[in-house]
């Protein structure tokens, strides 16, 4: 029965929507026929990725008869990922500008250590502790970025070192133990959820989760049929309605029908808050500013981009003081997770944030990757482990079929690349 | 005397490019025979032909060698009956030692394993042979240029050469380094190697070589034979540019203006080596209106000049004064440089100029953002409209200022190049061989950019090995050779045999 509440407000979101978009798009269309096929060939791998990652989720649906989205799962679901997707944005950055960060597991391990020790043993409280973590976090970045970018080392082999320093730090900084746990405060970054003010309304439903979830979805309609209207002035839109309708109401479909799932288990999670808020934020950054567009021209031709007057060595430090900032609000969260932290904390997690960047559509030469495409590769990740370990599946294989996965979405990029 | 190669009616296409139309060279046995001729005349691609690079079937015509016709397959062919190529980017691994390089792909072995016993007591003997005084173990990264071609000349007897050819083998070498060369092929020859030797110093030909055979436009338009006769330089140059121009220029009537941009004793050392300087102390000015053209061979300097000048974009410890409008500027930086209207369009534009996986839009506005973004934050309806206000300016042919650069044609390419460069709004503009690799009809449209250019006013500096170009294009045109500029024409006077002689004795004076 919910479900299909939470349809029918999608359904009647869409249709309110599209009779606002058809009056400014009309025109346009008729003057230039946009072909449709022509238009998916050269943005497959867009919708494709999109498309893998609803057919997965659909496979474990079915496998896992249902027990995926059930609203508990779900939200075990972005927390368990939440770390992920937070490097990621970062890692993406790094890959585009033609580099790697091999330490991000071992500085989010840290970090975390070092955040156990200034609130657990030097009582520190959660909210300078953590600015505290996340300029340590930047200045590890930088510090591996003053010498990739000013010394020329590659970035494979500086991060290769700083992976090690850090595990050990990690281990020397915890003297090999557990340090836990941590602050109430703190520990509300990973298990606390946006606060219901509405909750007299409905005892079964985080009324508040629902109605931010659904403001979400409207505004992102609104920002995107704006965007196209201005670009249709200009003539500068090449996506055909029907894709552009078809997508965006996918989309505020599946935004509305989460945050109702959410909703009707503990809400929005405030790590879910903090992650949209930089997902956002990122994907601005990467198509919409100057810095962003230095980062792709650099790692698309950097000797081009230095001959253009762009300071490349800068551009590249700054990807990996972002990155390092990051790592460190990732090694947060999983600290709080955990609610302590471990000499183990942070271990592997390079190979998943790098995977899902790869899978995501980044070019491992660089110049090439969308925020977006990192994002939803970190799902398709996250998806898998999960669906995997409901199904009983033992961690051995999840490997295989996880590294598989990865070879097979690379091995569609080089193909259709050469096509 | 017996011919040991004759290549008849070679004639060779690249897609809308004639490079080779009809060839015909005949090398006697143990005779040195020198190819001469303009940049693009075709010289590289005939020696391409003949070692078997470009296969039998890509080109027509016969090769006839020790009085067979011959059809390679790949170079192994070529090498396999003594023909051994020589390139001028020298094909020998740095971090190999000298026995490692001369057997490469060749190395003396049993069962698969290497018996470097052998190999080096051979490599002792060949560098004898070549008069080389070095141990086989050594590194080649720690030898000279001069050595490093001695090396591949041990490489070729190696192989048991016949024929040698050797493409501009005394580009890159000193006095004495190329001297040494010289006297090898002489010393070859009389064992009875015959070497063909591509080069642009005249003096080393008449030193050295025994029949001469001029290319232009590729096609043979002589031979001599220095033996029967003496043949002067001047003989020779005449024949290397004698070709008629035709009306391939924009008509222009110059607007020429106040000395707006100057350089003095500009100085540049080589990136790697500090002490091997590649400018060496030049002056030059240029006036408001005016299209400059810096005319002379490859590797005489003029890219290296051009983009130590851009921001010290090449080589280290460079001294000198830029001037704009009589006042020194900054030119540290490439950021600078931009800054204060310097504008430097790359030969390179593929591997320098381009984001070719980015669409014309992103490339055109890459060298000043800040005109399309506000706090930061890129106006994409701006750059839009000003990508296509630049498509409509310089007809870039293309689908949508969306598409991606990669796929455009090479005219097309250099005009976003050239697109990008003008919205950075410069006042002086440098173009490195700005028609290099683009069919006559785009060339026409690249040439009408320049000229307009200039009647706006803005002070064109064109590099170009493409002497009709130069004069067909500038107002003045400085002839460079080996980091210096060596002459200084107008229009009025300039001609190809003025600075193909300018260019010549300079390099005779250098060279003895």
């Amino acid at each position: 029965m919910g479900n299909k509440l939470a349809t029918d407000a999608a359904a009647e979101l869409a249709a309110v929507t599209l009779d606002q978009a058809r009056a400014p798009a009309a025109p346009a269309d008729a003057v230039e026929k946009k072909s449709y096929t022509g238009f998916l060939k050269n943005n497959i791998r867009d919708y494709g990725m999109l498309l893998s990652l609803i057919v997965i989720m659909g496979f474990f649906q079915y496998m896992t008869d249902g027990t995926l989205l059930e609203p508990l799962n779900l939200t075990n679901l972005v927390l368990q990922n939440s770390y992920v997707v937070i490097m990621a944005l970062g890692m993406l950055m790094v890959i585009v500008a033609g580099h790697i960060d091999l330490s991000v597991g071992s500085v989010a391990g840290f970090i975390g250590a070092l955040a156990a020790v200034l609130m657990v043993n030097f009582h520190f409280d959660f909210v300078s502790a953590s600015i505290i973590c996340l300029v340590a976090g930047a200045i590890i970045g930088g510090a591996q970025g003053y010498f990739v970018a000013f010394f020329k080392i590659p970035a494979f082999i500086v991060t290769l070192a700083g992976m090690l320093v850090f595990k050990g730090l990690t281990l020397a900084l915890l003297s090999g133990q557990s340090v836990g746990p941590f602050p109430k405060s703190f520990q509300l970054l990973s298990s606390g959820f946006l606060p219901d003010p509405l909750a007299a309304t409905n005892p079964d439903l985080r009324v508040t989760s629902l109605i931010i979830g659904v403001a979400a979805a409207v505004v992102l309609l609104i920002v995107k049929f704006h965007a196209r209207s201005k670009q249709l002035k200009h003539g500068m839109e090449d996506e055909p309605f029907g894709f552009f309708i078809g997508k965006n109401a996918v989309f505020a479909a599946v935004i509305v029908y989460f945050s109702y799932l959410l909703a009707s288990y503990k809400g929005i999670p405030n790590v879910l808050a903090v992650m949209s808020v930089l997902i956002i934020a990122y994907t601005f950054v990467t198509n919409r500013t100057v810095i962003g567009r230095r980062v792709y021209a650099i790692g698309g031709n950097e000797k081009a981009a230095r001959l253009s007057g762009i300071k490349t060595q800068r551009v590249s430090f700054y990807t990996f003081v972002n990155m390092g900032m990051l790592a460190a609000l990732a090694g947060l969260v999983f600290a709080a997770r955990l609610n302590t932290a471990t000499p183990k904390a942070g271990l592997g997690f390079e190979l998943d944030v790098i995977a899902a960047c790869f899978i995501g559509g980044a070019s491992a030469s660089g110049g090439v990757g969308k925020v977006t495409g990192a994002v939803v590769g970190a799902f398709i990740m996250g998806v898998m482990n999960n669906g995997m370990s409901i199904m009983g599946i033992g961690i051995d294989y999840q490997q295989v079929i996880k590294g598989l996965v990865l070879l097979a979405a690379v091995l569609v990029d080089v193909l259709n690349k050469n096509k | 005397m017996n011919t040991i190669l004759e290549m008849r009616g070679i004639r060779k296409t690249f897609p809308g490019v004639v490079a080779l139309d009809n060839v015909n060279l005949r090398v006697r046995s143990g005779e040195i025979h020198a190819i001469v001729g303009e940049n693009g005349a075709g010289k590289s691609t005939l020696m391409k032909v003949l070692s078997g690079v470009y296969t039998h079937g890509e080109y027509s015509g016969d090769i006839e060698y020790q009085g067979e016709v011959r059809k390679f397959r790949d170079i192994t062919d070529s090498e396999h009956i003594g023909i051994i190529i020589i390139h001028q980017e020298l094909a020998l691994v740095p971090l190999l030692s000298i026995a490692e390089n001369i057997f490469l792909g060749n190395e003396p072995s049993r069962l698969g394993v290497i018996d470097w016993e052998l190999a080096q007591t051979k490599t002792r003997a060949l560098l004898k042979k070549v008069g080389l005084n070095e141990k086989p173990d050594t590194l080649i990264t720690n030898l000279g240029v001069g050595k490093q071609q001695l090396i591949e000349i041990a490489k070729a007897l190696s192989k048991d050469v016949k024929l040698l050819i050797l493409d501009e083998p005394t580009a890159s070498l000193n006095e004495s380094d190329s001297a040494a060369l010289l006297d090898l092929l002489l010393e070859l020859k009389q064992q009875g190697i015959a070497s063909i030797l591509i080069s642009h110093k005249l003096n080393e030909i008449s030193r050295v070589a025994d029949a001469i055979t001029v290319l232009r436009d590729g096609n043979t338009v002589d031979s001599f034979d220095c033996r029967a006769e003496a043949v002067s330089e001047d003989r020779i140059i005449e024949k290397m540019v004698g070709r008629e121009m035709a009306d391939r220029y924009p008509p222009r009537t110059p607007h020429i203006g106040d000395t707006i941009f100057e350089v003095q004793d500009w100085r540049v050392f080589h990136p790697e080596h500090a002490d091997r300087a590649v400018i060496k102390g030049i002056n030059f000015h240029a006036k408001k209106g005016e299209i400059i053209g810096i005319a002379g061979l490859m590797g005489a300097g003029r890219t290296e000049l051009a983009m130590s000048i851009f921001g010290r974009s090449y080589g280290q410890k460079i001294s000198g004064r830029v001037l704009k409008n009589g006042q020194e500027i900054d030119v540290s930086s490439i950021g600078k440089a931009i800054q204060h209207g310097i504008a430097y369009v790359t030969e390179d534009r593929k591997g320098l100029g381009l984001l070719l996986e980015e669409d014309i839009k992103k490339n055109i506005s890459l060298a000043n953002l800040p005109a399309v973004s506000k706090h930061l934050v890129i106006d994409e309806q701006r750059e839009f409209g000003i990508a296509a206000d630049f498509r409509k300016q310089l007809k870039i042919r293309c689908s949508s200022v969306l598409q991606k650069v990669v796929n455009l044609s090479g005219g097309n390419q250099q005009k976003v190049v050239l697109a990008k460069w003008l919205f950075s709004r410069p006042d002086v503009l440098i173009l490195d061989e700005p028609s290099r690799g683009i069919d006559v009809g785009a060339k026409y449209e690249i040439y009408s950019i320049i000229s307009e250019l200039a009647a706006e006013g803005k002070c064109i500096i064109m590099i170009s090995s493409e002497m009709p170009e130069l004069l067909g294009m500038c107002d003045r045109i400085y002839v460079m050779n080996e980091g210096s500029f060596v002459a200084e024409f107008s229009s009025e006077v300039a001609s190809q045999e003025n600075i193909m002689r300018a260019i010549v004795k300079h390099g005779d004076k250098n060279g003895k």
